[in-house]
């Protein structure tokens, strides 16, 4: 698991890679954290396109970024998400909470 | 029901384990030809099971956890997924959406996944002596005889 981002205009792009589930999940929340923290962005898009297996770990992280964002005043999306992840969070019904861009 | 295949693996609550786990059950579940989805299913819903075994059966030590993968009649792979930790005081409430002893961290959605990603889902516990879990899934055959 490994987190890259970049922040442009004030919007926080952060690109997960490999798999997240709870052996990773609390370095994965600390870096993400971290950037959040770091950039105040005022929007952040969780980029999801090289992440090959998340489970309900990856809900919580995802879920508190959300709110984490929520506290800045800011928005946070999910993007570039495979078929594996978007099942998940399909069936914690995370897309309802959460707007998702599907590959 | 006989099985027709049977792997017993046994492993330590260590978090590494969980990938482990998961990939071991996919490995045995090639031989039903599986598609990207089943797999992805099957590997979700094993991982949702370890991780309960590593983070609430043993929340304070690293225990024993047993995972038996049986190939049954008519491509249904069954998975159980069995610790000896301090088990589940009420089944049916833990079962609910949301509902989480484990703070921010965990979403509470774990059992509802595996519910929603197998077939079949039975969970046994006896607070103080473990938790059971057995799960069953349906492969497709695509066309196949
Ligand atoms: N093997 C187990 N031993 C003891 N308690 C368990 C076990 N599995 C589940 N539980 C209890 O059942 C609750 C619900 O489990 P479930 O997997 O649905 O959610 P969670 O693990 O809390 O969160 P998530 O799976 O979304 O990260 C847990 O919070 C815990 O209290
Ligand atoms: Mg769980």
């Amino acid at each position: 698991m490994k987190i890259t981002g970049s922040c442009r205009e004030g919007v926080l792009t952060l690109r997960f890679h490999g798999e997240l589930d709870h052996h990773v999940s609390r370095e994965a929340m600390e870096a993400l954290s971290e950037r959040i923290d770091a950039f105040l962005p005022g929007s952040c898009v969780l980029d999801l396109r090289d992440l090959s297996f998340m489970d309900s770990s990856g809900i919580a992280l995802i879920l508190r970024a959300e709110k984490k964002m929520r506290e800045l005043d800011g928005s946070l999306r999910i993007s570039g998400v495979g078929e594996q992840p978007l099942r998940v969070l399909r069936a914690a019904g995370t897309d309802k909470r959460i707007p998702i861009e599907s590959e | 029901m006989s099985a027709l295949n049977t792997v017993k693996v046994e492993f330590q609550s260590h978090s590494a384990n969980e990938a482990f786990a998961r990939s071991c059950a996919a490995c045995f579940a090639a031989q039903l030809d599986p598609t990207l989805e089943e797999l992805g299913d099957l590997k979700t819903a094993v991982s949702e099971a370890v991780t309960n075994a590593v983070v609430h059966a043993y929340p304070a030590e690293i225990g024993r956890v047993l995972m038996k993968l049986r190939l049954l009649e008519g491509n249904v792979l069954e998975v159980t997924v069995k610790d000896w930790g301090c088990g589940i005081p009420d089944v049916e409430k833990a079962m609910e959406p949301l509902y989480t002893t484990g703070g921010e961290e965990r979403s509470g959605m774990g059992f509802s996944i595996m519910a929603c990603f197998m077939d079949k889902l039975h969970v046994r516990s006896v607070p103080g002596r473990g938790t059971s879990v057995v799960m069953r899934k349906k492969f497709s055959t695509r066309g196949k005889p």
